[in-house]
């Protein structure tokens, strides 16, 4: 099937997604109460642009969202060099790390708001647990699976310790927080939207939280279509960076099954 | 981290670059298997020798690269560099890998300035002297592109480069060229004896074929099948320098030279084939 047409029948998907529901609610076969009107949903995601009344919430939660995977990122990257790099520590800690790891993060989320309050910092903070642990095994496991061979290179050509950890261990790592990149800038996405949910003043959880509280089933929906359209345009973003940074990866140049 | 073996050029020139002396090389595998590799082994390079080492597949050439290179150590007796025992790495020593040992995250003219940008040479002199580097084996024009983008023979020629910019005392090779078509190979050959006969540097050639290793050595060691390898045989290669590589294979010297080695080689191949058949 060429790309039009692919493009044409996914659209036309859609469509009649919209208009089944849209039928549903209007022939009261599914109450209008509980499951909203397709129309009003767009009608109100239309005017949150319209007005410009949506984007201090969406600057909000794309700068949480930021803020946690840079973080997240940085101490992923750090941390699982470090413990990569020393075989003491590392065993003196897996325990507790695989611990962390299987705990179910989200659950933090309170005592971060108890800790951090209900600014902007308790929503990085769920961020950066989540993104933290990806980034983490990844590197962790990418720095320990560096090719000997490149590795007894760089030494034979008169590599110090410094600069064998700048020019083969940090590079590797990086491709490898770089092949976990979708995950991860979802996963900080998720941790923002979650925090924002449980309790804050603004962002777009906030929005959803408070039509939910006054049952406006619509708000709630357009809401949700915000959060989907964010995510895509976050996903292809990523996707681009990928691109220009990975050039000499043969894993980019190929195309990956889904995202 | 290991340590050094002494500064650059404080050694006696008297003494042979690399020596081995009575050298057992045992691995451990895992399952706890010991497998000797090499077994009393004695071999010498002079400074200033370009000595080639054929043998049959398995039977620890590259091994004795890395004792060389200070990567292994040996299970008992001594390897020593310009007389004195290697302790750690071998800083007098440029080695060329078998295998591709290039970073694939860094451009072939990136990958050749490697060694320059880690004794702190400035980056725009390195990419400098690595463009002069990449032409000199035949890659002109090709600096910017990522090792994946490059052929087999390229990436060994791209390593080629790395190593010898570092214009190392002692090189040690394990079958540069054997991935290189004949036109390609024939050249790189004669660039490398160019550069070893203008500054004479110690060289360690290890290769599968005996042709190669006539042409281009002083000395020509064969090494017995595995396991406990050792030196079969020496030939002292006496053919005139310098060589032209296409018209000395015509000789009779040359032919004399091979006949005699081949004899010495020939029951090694066949036993080793038998081993390695019988195993598998
Ligand atoms: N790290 C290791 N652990 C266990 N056995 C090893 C190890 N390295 C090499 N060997 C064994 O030692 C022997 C010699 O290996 P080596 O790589 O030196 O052979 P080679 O002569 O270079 O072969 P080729 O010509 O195929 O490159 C082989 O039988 C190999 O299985
Ligand atoms: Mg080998």
């Amino acid at each position: 099937m060429s790309y039009r047409r692919l493009l044409f029948f996914r659209v036309l998907l859609f469509a009649g997604l919209v208009t089944t529901w849209h039928l549903l609610v209007q022939f009261e076969v599914l109450p209008a109460f509980f499951f909203g009107e397709p129309a009003v949903v767009f009608q109100r995601t239309w005017h949150w642009f319209a007005s410009g009344e949506i984007y201090p919430h969406l600057g909000i939660t794309l700068l949480e969202t930021l803020v946690a995977f840079v973080l997240g990122a940085g101490f992923g990257l750090g941390g699982g060099l470090w413990l990569a790099l020393n075989p003491t520590a590392s065993s003196l800690l897996e325990p507790y790390i695989k611990a962390l790891n299987s705990m179910p993060r989200v659950i933090l989320a309170p005592i971060f708001a108890v800790w951090f309050g209900l600014g902007i910092w308790s929503k990085i903070a769920l961020g950066v647990t989540l993104v933290f642990f990806i980034v983490f095994f990844n590197v962790y496991q990418g720095v320990r699976e560096v090719s000997p061979l490149v590795l007894a290179n760089a030494r034979m050509l008169g590599a110090n310790a410094r600069q064998l950890l700048r020019t083969v261990y940090l590079p590797s790592a990086t491709s490898w927080v770089f092949s976990s990149l979708h995950t991860s800038v979802g996963l900080a996405f998720v941790g923002v939207v979650v925090g924002e949910y449980l309790g804050s003043a603004r962002g777009i959880g906030y929005l959803i939280l408070q039509a939910e509280g006054l049952f406006d089933i619509n708000t709630v929906f357009a809401g949700i279509l915000v959060l989907t359209i964010l995510a895509l345009i976050l996903d292809s973003l990523v996707s681009r960076l990928e691109r220009s940074v990975l050039r000499w990866n043969v894993r980019s140049t190929q195309t990956s099954p889904g995202a | 981290m290991a340590v050094d073996s002494g500064p650059a050029g404080a050694a006696p020139r008297s003494q042979p670059a690399i020596a081995f002396e009575h050298v057992d090389c045992t691995f451990r595998t895992p399952d706890g298997i010991a497998y000797t590799a090499l077994r009393d082994l004695n071999l010498q390079v002079a400074d200033g020798e370009f000595v080639a080492v054929v043998g049959p597949t398995g039977c620890g050439k590259s091994t004795i690269l890395n004792l060389a290179a200070g990567l292994l150590t040996p299970t008992s007796g001594r390897v020593s560099v310009h007389g004195i025992p290697l302790a750690g790495l071998n800083r007098h020593a440029g080695y060329l890998f078998q295998a591709d040992p290039l970073m694939p995250w860094r451009t072939a003219i990136r990958n050749v300035a490697l060694g320059l940008e880690y004794r702190g040479v400035d980056r725009p002199t390195a990419e400098q002297r690595a463009t002069e580097w990449l032409a000199r084996v035949g890659l002109a024009g090709r600096g910017d592109v990522y090792p994946h983008q490059l052929s087999g023979g390229m990436r060994k020629r791209v390593s080629l480069a790395q190593t010898l910019i570092l214009d190392p005392e002692i090189v040690l090779m394990d079958e540069p060229f054997s991935a290189l078509d004949v036109q390609t190979r024939v050249l790189m050959e004669n660039e490398l004896l160019e550069i070893w006969a203008a500054n004479r540097k110690s060289v360690l050639f290890i290769t599968h074929d005996l042709e190669e290793a006539i042409l281009l050595a002083d000395r020509v060691v064969v090494l017995a099948a595995g396991p406990g390898t050792h030196a079969l045989g020496e030939f002292l290669i006496d053919l005139p320098r310098p060589r032209d590589l296409a018209e000395l294979r015509t000789t009779p010297r040359f032919s004399t030279l091979y006949h005699d080695i081949w004899q010495v080689m020939k029951d090694e191949v066949l036993k080793s084939y038998a081993q390695h058949k019988s195993r598998g």
